[in-house]
């Protein structure tokens, strides 16, 4: 009665829906979602809408990394390098790249201009915690790429003024073809208080993982944290800053890897034991012949505990 | 059909209601394979004549009441609902309390507490199928013991089809789903969470001597023992070595290890 009762959903609601779906892809699997999600649909201009919007988001969400056309470098799609619409700016290279972001690709480079980068100032501060941080980087994680952006107060031409950086890391590893992808990222926020002399450190590290044989098994963990350090040199700072961000990064991959052992210990057995306490299987024979539940009971030589 | 799955096994296991909804709405044509070949968390209603929790599923719903193991009776009640043969009844009403003893809290088996029910009706010819559910809430507030789950819950069902052949032995045809959602919440760890499903399907031909509810029992019990081993081995263990292969552990842990591996080595 009630499917008939069903109405077709709008095109404003399939919108809804494919975009739901393709933003909540795992990490590395959003065209295989489109591709399926194509499928369902069987519309291709509402597609096209939802992906027009979805796919945006979901790649600054995971901070994709994208080459320039001629290879010059690389471009990280976040809301921190966001200039324009569709453009992301390299403060390395200084390009700011112009993004296809339905097809993922980097379609061409141009030079930044000065108004899009930050003071001489600020760069000193922020060339020298990139320089820190590619570093750090490069020895904790076997694929990782991270970037450094002036989120606040780029225009700070001396001291005396607040401003604030912001440091991303993403690492991914996508395995398709042992159904397995995961990736990892960190958002560290970096304010530089110019009265209190003071930097502080915010972090938010948010770790994935996907399993999908014959099943589909996710880790979705996140966590934040905050810390914070003197504010003196460019270098200095960096230092500082970068050995902050390594030290929780790693107290927390350490937490994640008691988390997991703990589970079959302890939390796993909250819901089902490998073996019952009795450590025998059920008796299934001997319950054929009764149909009381108490007699069953009696039968196994078993009280009630009250 | 074969995309709607593919999106199934892709959206985050937490979010899997909303995806079936929205799927169902996409392919309303599709909605009885969607329906049974989808599983989603179960939820259990109260048996109005005997206050037990019954748990409700495609198997024992008929328009938009569910029928009770308990009392036989449609909740909210219904004039012309389906029910199963005296026969299948009567096996529906044994395995019920069979597989209540199997959970239950009193003789500390392989669940702590939870809620079970078993749906068998009539299938082609003189077969039947029987769906057997249960329902876990391990977390702090429920039946969790050791309250280190904010929240968790396992949840299975095994669906077996049941065919006589010939020499007084049938085949049982048995599906199983178990799906498993743990989340732990503190200060050093944030929040974690952990939740999947898998499927499995194990056939057997097996003499009808010991008796139906023998038979499938037995199988359940062997079937969820090695879907819990999967879960544990394979997928965590498989959860854990991305999280390590992304950001491997630090130095001093690694020369450790190398250094207890080269003392072994004779």
């Amino acid at each position: 009665m009630s499917d008939e009762e069903e109405t077709q959903p709008t095109d404003e609601q399939k919108i809804e829906i494919a975009k739901w779906f393709l933003l909540n892809a795992p990490a590395g699997e959003i065209q295989y979602i489109a591709k399926d999600m194509k499928a369902v649909l069987q519309d291709e201009t509402l597609y096209i809408t939802a992906a027009a919007e979805a796919f945006p988001l979901y790649n600054k969400s995971h901070m994709i990394c994208l080459d320039f056309p001629d290879r010059s470098g690389e471009v990280m799609v976040t809301p921190f390098s966001e200039i324009g619409e569709n453009e992301y700016l390299d403060p390395r290279t200084a390009q700011v790249a112009i993004v296809d972001h339905v097809n993922q690709v980097c379609r061409r480079a141009r030079p930044a201009n000065d108004e899009e980068l930050p003071t001489p100032y600020i760069e000193e501060y922020r060339y020298a915690l990139d320089i820190e941080v590619t570093k750090y980087v490069s020895e904790a994680y076997p694929k990782g790429i991270c970037s450094v952006h002036c989120v606040n107060g780029k225009d700070v031409e001396e001291p005396g003024m607040d401003f604030e950086l912001v440091v991303v890391i993403s690492a991914a590893r996508l395995s398709p073809q042992n159904f397995c992808n995961g990736s990892w990222r960190s958002i560290w926020n970096v304010e530089f208080k110019d009265e209190a002399q003071l930097v502080e450190v915010r972090g938010t590290l948010q770790v994935g993982a996907h399993y999908f044989e014959e099943g589909n098994v996710q880790l979705d963990a996140k966590h934040e944290c905050k810390d914070s350090t003197m504010f003196t040199s460019p270098e200095d700072s960096a230092h500082s800053v970068t050995t902050i961000i390594r030290h929780h990064e790693t107290e927390y991959l350490n937490s994640l890897q008691t988390s997991y052992s703990k589970l079959p210990d302890a939390t796993f057995k909250d819901l089902r034991r490998k073996l019952p306490v009795t450590r025998t299987l059920f008796p299934w024979h001997n319950t054929s012949q009764f149909s009381l539940r108490k007699d069953i009971q009696k039968n196994l030589g078993l009280e009630k505990k009250k | 059909m074969e995309a709607a799955m593919g999106l199934m096994r892709r959206i985050p296991p937490k979010h899997s209601e909303a995806a079936l909804t929205a799927l169902l709405s996409l392919l309303p044509h599709h909605s009885a394979d969607l329906l049974s070949q989808v599983d989603q968390p179960l939820q259990v209603l109260c048996d109005v004549d005997s206050g037990k929790q019954f748990i409700l599923c495609e198997y024992n719903r008929d328009a938009d009441s569910y029928r009770s193991p308990w009392s036989n009776k449609y909740h909210p009640p219904l004039d012309d609902g389906l029910y199963p043969s005296q026969e299948l009844r009567k096996l529906e009403v044994d395995a019920n309390d069979v597989f209540m003893v199997y959970l239950d809290q009193s003789i500390n088996r392989y669940y702590e507490g939870g809620t079970s029910s078993v749906y068998i009706w009539e299938h082609e010819d003189e077969g039947f199928i029987a769906c057997f559910l249960i329902k876990k809430d391990g977390s702090r507030t429920a039946d969790g013991r050791r309250g280190y789950l904010e929240e968790g819950s396992w949840e299975a069902i095994h669906v077996i089809e049941v065919v006589p052949l010939e020499e007084a032995t049938a085949r049982y045809c048995l599906t199983s789903s178990v799906m498993l959602s743990l989340t732990t919440n503190d200060e050093s760890s944030g929040n974690f969470n952990l939740s999947g499903s898998i499927r499995r399907q194990m056939n057997m031909d097996l003499p009808v001597a010991a008796g139906h509810l023998c038979n499938m029992g037995r199988m359940i019990e062997e079937m969820e023992s090695k879907l819990r081993y999967s879960l544990d081995q394979v997928y965590f263990g498989k959860t854990k070595e991305m999280v390590c292969t992304l950001r491997p552990p630090s130095e001093p842990v690694q020369t450790r290890l190398l250094e207890l591996i080269s003392k072994r080595r004779p």
